[in-house]
Parts: C-alpha cells; sequence; structure tokens
C-alpha cells in the first residue's frame, strides 16, 4: 500500500491520540519501525495488521476509526494541502461532489504510483447523491464518509450522510444535501502559497 | 454580420481575457476577467497600445502594423504596475473593423492569481488554469515529501558511514576500526606486532593514468595484503595509499621480516589495469607491541611512523623496525612537508 496512505494512518493516531498509542500499535502490529515513509510503497499486510491493532488499541471499529481518519485529513491544519487540492474540485458542494469522478485521476497526476478505488457520483434527484466506491482499497468508503462531512464544513453545507456496504466489495454513500449554503464555511484562496 | 454587443457577450463567456479593438487601436470591448486586472481603471476606450508594451514581435507601433501580424503569438506586459506579462493571440474581424485579441497569462499565472485575487469563475471551464494551479500545488506537495525523505536518508547514510568500520574502496578495515581493535589489544595486553605500509610510486600512477587506475591498484593492493596475514590479524586502510597492519600475538622479528619482505615482493608485481601494467612497491615500518612498558596507541602509531621514515629513507622497497633513538620526522610529517613542497 502507498505511504501517503500508511503515512496518513499514523500522523492521525499520532496527531489525535499522542505518540505513545502510535507506538504501541506498530509494536502489536508486529513492525519494526514506527515512522512510515510517504514515497515509499509498503506491503499490503502491513497496512491491515496497524489498522487492526489500531482499532483493538482504541477499542473502536475500525470503520469508526477510518472515517474520524477522512474528518482529520481534511480538517486537520496540519495537512492543509489535502484539503486545498479537494476545493479545487469545485466553488460549491455540488461541484466539489461532481468532482470526486475525477479523484483517483487527480490523484495519480499528483502521485504517478497511488491508485485510489474508482469513484462514481449519481444524482437521483436534486440534492440527493449517491457515490459508489468500486472495491480495491477496503474501507475506503469509510474514509470518504469522514472526508464528505469535512468537506461540507468547509464549503458551509448542511448534508446529511449514510453509509452502506454494497455487493462485491463496493461501498455506496448517500448524500443528501439539505441547504448549500448553510454557514459561511472556511475561505478558499487559490493564489495561496503552501509553505 | 454579428454585433459588437454579442460579439462582446459571447467573448465574456469563451475568452474573459479578451479585448475587442476597433481599427484605430481603441478597446471597444473588455473582457471581465481582463477588466478585473485593472480595477480602478475602465479599459474600454484606452488605446490598446498604451496600456500595454509589446516586447514580441518588436517594432511594432500602430494598430495597423499589429493588424499586418495576424496569428504570430504576441508577448506584451501592462506599462504601469504590476507589469502583469500576458501571451496573446491575434484574430482580424472581417472588413476592417478592428481585431479580438486574447490573451493568457501564461506562466506568470501563479504570480496573476495571487496579485489580483482572482477565483475559478474567473475563467471558463474550458480553461485549464485551475489544474494547472491544482497540479503546481499537488507537484509541491508531493515533491516535498520526497524531499523530506531524502533528507532522512541523507542523514542514515551519514550516520551509518560514521558507524562503519570498512574502507569501502578496498573492504578493508577503516581507521576508526583500526583504533578499536589497537584500543582492544593493548588493554587485553596481549603482545602484537603493527606494521605502517606506504604504497611506493602510487603518486604517479593517479597521476599519469588517471584515479581509476589508482583505485584499482588500492583494491589490488589490499587483495594481496589479506593474502599474507592470518584469519586473525587486521589490514586497514588508514589514508590515501597508506595501510596499517596489526599482527595479534606475533612479535617474532624474523617471521615479521619475511612477512614484510614476501608483502613488498608481491606488490611490486606489475598491477594490469586495461591491459597496462602498474608498478608500485611498499615501504614498511614495524613497530613490536611488547615487554613490560604499558603501551598507547598513539606512541606505537608514532613508532612505527619513524620507523617507516626510516624505510623509505633507506631507499623505496624497505622494510625497518622500529629501535629506540630513532628520532627525526615520521613519515606522516614528512609526508605532509613534501606535499607542501610540492603545491609550492
Amino acid at each position: 500500500m502507498h505511504g501517503l496512505i500508511n503515512r496518513s494512518i499514523q500522523s492521525f493516531t499520532c496527531h489525535t491520540y499522542g505518540h505513545a498509542r502510535w507506538l504501541a500499535v506498530t509494536e502489536a502490529a508486529g513492525l519494526n519501525f514506527s515512522e512510515f515513509e510517504a514515497m515509499l510503497i509498503y506491503d499490503e499486510d502491513l497496512s491491515r495488521g496497524v489498522l487492526t491493532a489500531l482499532s483493538v488499541e482504541l477499542e473502536r471499529d475500525v470503520t469508526d476509526v477510518l472515517e474520524d481518519l477522512g474528518t482529520f485529513l481534511v480538517s486537520n491544519p496540519n495537512v492543509e494541502s489535502l484539503r486545498r487540492l479537494l476545493r479545487f474540485g469545485g466553488v460549491n458542494y455540488t461541484e466539489f461532489l461532481h468532482s470526486l469522478d475525477d479523484l483517483p485521476d487527480r490523484a495519480r497526476l499528483a502521485v504517478s504510483d497511488l491508485n485510489l478505488p474508482a469513484l462514481e457520483l449519481r444524482e437521483h434527484a436534486a440534492g440527493h447523491f449517491s457515490l459508489t466506491c468500486q472495491a480495491g482499497l477496503q474501507g475506503f468508503g469509510s474514509v470518504m464518509l469522514g472526508v464528505l462531512r469535512a468537506m461540507a464544513d468547509d464549503y458551509g453545507a448542511l448534508v446529511v450522510l449514510a453509509h452502506y456496504g454494497g455487493s462485491n466489495g463496493t461501498e455506496v454513500i448517500d448524500i443528501t444535501l439539505i441547504e448549500s449554503a448553510w454557514t459561511e464555511g472556511r475561505s478558499f484562496d487559490l493564489g495561496t502559497r503552501i509553505e | 454580420m454579428i454585433g459588437l454587443d454579442d460579439l462582446g457577450q459571447m467573448l465574456d463567456q469563451l475568452c474573459p481575457m479578451s479585448v475587442v479593438l476597433d481599427n484605430t487601436g481603441h478597446i471597444r470591448h473588455t473582457g471581465s476577467t481582463l477588466q478585473k486586472l485593472r480595477p480602478d481603471q475602465i479599459l474600454t476606450g484606452q488605446r490598446f497600445l498604451e496600456l500595454v508594451e509589446l516586447s514580441r514581435p518588436r517594432a511594432i507601433g500602430n494598430m495597423q502594423e499589429l493588424l499586418a501580424r495576424p496569428a504570430s503569438t504576441l508577448h506584451l506586459q501592462f506599462r504601469d504596475e504590476p507589469r502583469t506579462a500576458f501571451k496573446g493571440v491575434l484574430a482580424p474581424l472581417p472588413t476592417g473593423q478592428g481585431a479580438v485579441i486574447n490573451l493568457s497569462f501564461g506562466i506568470s499565472v501563479l504570480d496573476a492569481v495571487r496579485d489580483y485575487d482572482l477565483t475559478s469563475a474567473d475563467f471558463p471551464a474550458s480553461d485549464l488554469t485551475i489544474e494547472l494551479l491544482y497540479l503546481v500545488e499537488a507537484k509541491s506537495a508531493a515533491m516535498e515529501a520526497s524531499r523530506k525523505l531524502n533528507q532522512r536518508l541523507q542523514g542514515a547514510k551519514i550516520a551509518a558511514e560514521e558507524q562503519a568500520f570498512t574502507d569501502t574502496l578496498t573492504g578493508l578495515k577503516n581507521r576508526r576500526a583500526m583504533d578499536h581493535i589497537l584500543a582492544r589489544l593493548i588493554g587485553a595486553g596481549t603482545p602484537f606486532s603493527l606494521m605502517h605500509l606506504d604504497l611506493d610510486f602510487f603518486k604517479s600512477i593517479n597521476d599519469t593514468m588517471g584515479h581509476a587506475a589508482g583505485d584499482h591498484v588500492l583494491q589490488e593492493a589490499a587483495r594481496i595484503m589479506v593474502a599474507q596475514i592470518r584469519e586473525r590479524d587486521t589490514a586497514a586502510r588508514v589514508g590515501g595509499d597508506e595501510f596499517v597492519l596489526i599482527f595479534d600475538g606475533l612479535c617474532d622479528e624474523i617471521r615479521l621480516g619475511q612477512i614484510a619482505e614476501r608483502l613488498i615482493g608481491e606488490l611490486e608485481k606489475p598491477i594490469l589495469f586495461g591491459g597496462q601494467p602498474c608498478r608500485i612497491s611498499a615501504s614498511i615500518g614495524t613497530v613490536l607491541a611488547v615487554g613490560p612498558t604499558v603501551l598507547n596507541a598513539a606512541q606505537l602509531l608514532h613508532d612505527a611512523d619513524l620507523a617507516l621514515y626510516s624505510a623509505k629513507r633507506a631507499g623505496r622497497s624497505c622494510h625497518r623496525f622500529f629501535r629506540n633513538g630513532m628520532d627525526g620526522p615520521t613519515f606522516s610529517e614528512k609526508h605532509v612537508s613534501d606535499e607542501i613542497a610540492d603545491v609550492a
């Protein structure tokens, strides 16, 4: 699994629960190291082991932990760059949702060996969408659930989200957009330089 | 024929960075994004070439000359601050009604977006500017992650090198390792002897045949030394062409003398590099670490150094044991002063 994903799990755990608990997780998972490198590729089983150990350590379901990870990735000021990259998707939440179809391609454009499962947005009625995450990265749907929730806050939109497991490893997220300008949201300036 | 108003409306949607010029070179319509760059002025009505300056093609002073160069790429910039640069293309309007010039920020887009607070609404959906900005940010973030990885790897490499005991070129022990071994032997009080070996004529190989030949000679010399010592002995490369051999438990001058002669003999055999023979030899100074006196490593190395200098002075390809009363410069001191003399 790509180091960026492993590194995200590490940075989420360290920032939210502290370095000591991260060390406990890596030990429980039988890792011989405690620092993932963002630009290296790791064995799939390694990442699975870390997630399982994390779920045990926190005494929470893996899906809940992954949803929090998704929220963290967008809302934590330390990982501002991802939030900005997602905001490039559109000027409002609806446009952002439509841009998710391109997300795996956009990710590959930035990091050529980062393969994310295909995403497909369907609009069933005005303000009612479903996002299908294809199989390939178990738990990706849960992460996306957290991302969608946090991005709604970012755009100032009021949404109701529901997560269903689909067939053959696909996952489906139901999205109901109640109000697209519920709050002011966070500002987004195209030209800000990341230091 | 399409009227100016309709044309302007169309251009606002398709090319919001465009201007429509009349036959006299005055701006008749300004695209909405372009107007946003100069909020304090009304651009429509101004003479285009008074607003911007052409850097390529040069020597264009009026509208007629501009109209005579359709389809060429225009490079221009605002005459007032901020002097944002643009690329542009000109398409003449039919029957002498003027021309449309579409502008783009080109490579200055990053600065422009920041300087003028532009948003994605200022660019038409078919324009790749937003994708370009996305890509710049994404690549910068990925590059930053890579840079951090490289820094960490570099740090780890330096740390590993500092901890290493092996000379990477020859595979022999390095000076750090030799210091450890000497300290261990002295601490244990076991008798041993130490040879300081310096290759003769090595510098001229390096100078005349190149560093690759020099490296090859050092590797071959190292192989010869390893072949002449026992398992429990140590061969270390301690300088460019300087080596130290430590013989654990061996203090027999006759045997050491034989070993030194054999080493010199083997090293004098020509070493082939690229079909060319490289001829070197060696001078050796030996010191025995035996007897009641408590020794220290620095003294031992100093004594071996004196013996080596004595060997060098006796002509090349010699071996000398350290004897009490040997003095004068050590080989290392002489070596340094020779190098200084060479440079001078």
